[in-house]
């Protein structure tokens, strides 16, 4: 049995069906960093040093989206026979951060449309003798449809 | 005290794949910019050179390694690198030098020598940079930002693929006849559209190549200028400026923007910011402008930088397209040059041919391709990891 682990550490948490990105925020300002920045505010008015880290939101709405048609080069891993995949860019609204990732499995470019409710879920991204290592990906939420 | 400096002298190796070290490229844009100036190498003070980052240690350190090729003169040296906006940086720098008097005249250089397909982030395991994160994490390229922006620009704007084909339509027609471009055909609009999706809606014919080529300036004071020439080419102003946070827009290589959360907005986005900060340094406005080279390395965004800088309101850009006023002819000819639709991009030297561009059209010598009176033009391009880059250039 592999040991699931995330392929980057401290980017996200390891909990299907329910993954939460892995944040800071800024005790001074409120202001959200993703990936987490640890050393200090980069809010160029806020002197504060104190970051917490925090879970960002899990859902969020659909700012735009492509496809990755052609094989990225390394130091992607790319699935052999590679499978082109669609990538997202979604608002969090409480957080007001717009954050890229693939889209799940099955989910191509038509079936998205700018606006439409996105949430974060879980997909492996290429495995070794011991591992199977896993990033985040976006999915419609379920209901939402788009392309119409 | 005038912030103008003279353009006295500019050379271009053609674009290509060529299969030469960018050495060669950039000492033959040298050669080409002194002769062009009526100066010898002996004559330059200071050389700016443009890194480049896949070429080995000589590409870090660009502005000696031209110096020695040209042959060890004692001249005062620069190598800076900002991505895309690196020849930016090395015209700053020059003209910086001679505006404060610490030399009179100066030679700015710029030359690649690129790998084909995909730019991809240099070797190792770094987890802590973004150009590695993205890519090794989602296999996201520079053509996932280029589709992104063109789809968000349909959603807003409701431009089409065709649109965005129209661009390389004109760009490819505008290179036909410049002698440095590398493609010089005329491409139908159907051949962009049946051409393969790269990144939707993107097809291969919306996104730049990436080339080999080397372009370079020969700067001086104008009391130097005087002394050689008459009515030379001036540049009246250059941006190099960074986004002020929060930058909301996703940009090249994050896989994050900054948080609209516990700040205000700035007055303009970053993409906004930087040929406004080349207007103000040079009191001219777009209107001013007879002429722009942009930094199309798509077709999509070349719509988004005509209202980036000014010379439409936002929505506006497909109709200036259609209406021809962006095709040479019309209102504000853009990327006459053939832009990097006919390039391909040369990354360490594509800001300067930008301004290489301007210069032969505020001259009158942009053979095949002239912008009939043009007194003034703008230069626009964005090197990631937060460089503006923008020149001014009148006569």
């Amino acid at each position: 049995m592999k040991t699931h682990v995330p392929a980057v550490d401290g980017l996200f948490t390891m909990d299907p069906p329910e993954p939460r990105l892995l944040g800071t925020r800024c005790r001074g300002c409120g202001t959200y960093f993703f990936p987490a920045e640890r050393t200090f505010c980069r809010n160029p008015d806020c002197d504060e040093d104190a970051l917490e880290e925090v879970h960002l939101s899990r859902t969020g709405t659909l700012w735009s989206y492509t496809s990755a048609n052609y094989q990225p080069p390394a130091p992607f891993v790319a699935k052999d026979p590679f499978e082109p995949f669609a990538i997202a860019a979604v608002e969090l609204e409480a957080e007001g951060i717009t954050i890229l990732g693939q889209v799940a499995d099955g989910v191509g470019v038509e079936a998205l449309e700018a606006g439409m409710p996105m949430e974060l879920v879980l997909r492996e991204l290429y495995q070794d003798e011991e591992h199977v290592y896993f990033t985040w990906n976006w999915k419609p939420t379920d209901g939402a449809v788009g392309g119409a | 005290m005038s912030k103008d400096v003279a353009v006295l002298g500019v050379g271009m190796h053609p674009w290509g794949k060529w299969g030469q070290s960018f050495v060669r490229y950039g000492v033959k844009a040298a050669q080409d910019a002194l002769r062009d100036a009526g100066l010898r190498w002996r004559d330059i003070q200071f050389v700016a050179g443009g890194d480049t980052i896949r070429n080995g240690y000589p590409g870090f350190v660009a502005g000696a390694t031209f110096a020695q090729a040209l042959g060890w003169s004692g001249a005062k040296v620069s190598s800076s690198y900002g991505a895309c906006a690196t020849g930016a940086q090395a015209i700053s720098v020059a003209r910086a030098h001679i505006l404060a008097g610490l030399c009179d005249v100066a030679l700015v250089i710029g030359a690649d020598a690129a790998p084909k397909g995909f730019f991809a982030p240099t070797g190792g395991k770094r987890p802590d940079d973004p150009d590695w994160l993205r890519f090794h994490i989602q296999g996201i390229t520079n053509p996932t930002y280029f589709g992104l922006y063109a789809r968000r620009r349909m959603a807003v704007h409701g431009a089409t693929q065709r649109d965005f084909a129209a661009v390389k339509v004109k760009n490819a027609k505008h290179g036909l006849h410049n002698p440095n471009a590398r493609y010089r055909k005329e491409v139908p609009l159907e051949e962009v559209l049946s051409s393969a999706l790269v990144a939707d809606p993107l097809h291969l014919l919306d996104i730049c190549a990436t080339s080999d080529g080397g372009a370079a300036l020969v700067l001086s004071s104008m009391d130097f200028a005087r002394k050689h020439t008459t009515d030379p080419v001036k540049i009246a102003a250059v941006s190099t400026v960074t986004p002020v946070y929060p930058n909301t827009i996703i940009e090249m290589p994050n896989l994050a923007t900054d948080s609209k959360t516990g700040v205000g907005l700035p007055e303009l986005g970053f993409k906004e910011s930087i040929a406004h900060d080349a207007y103000e340094e040079a009191a001219l406005g777009p209107k001013d402008m007879s002429l722009a080279e942009v930094y199309d390395l798509s077709t999509a965004l070349e719509l988004d930088w005509y209202e980036q800088i000014g010379l439409c309101p936002p929505g506006d850009a497909e109709k200036l397209l259609r209406d021809g006023e962006t095709t040479i002819g019309g209102r504000i000819p853009v990327n006459p040059s053939g832009g990097l639709a006919s390039f391909g991009e040369a990354v360490p030297a594509q800001a300067i041919a930008q301004v290489c561009e301007l210069t032969w059209q505020l001259r009158g010598q942009a053979e095949g391709r002239q912008v009939e009176g043009a007194k003034a033009g703008v230069t626009v391009n964005q090197g990631l990891f937060g460089h503006g880059s923008s020149v001014i250039c009148t006569v």
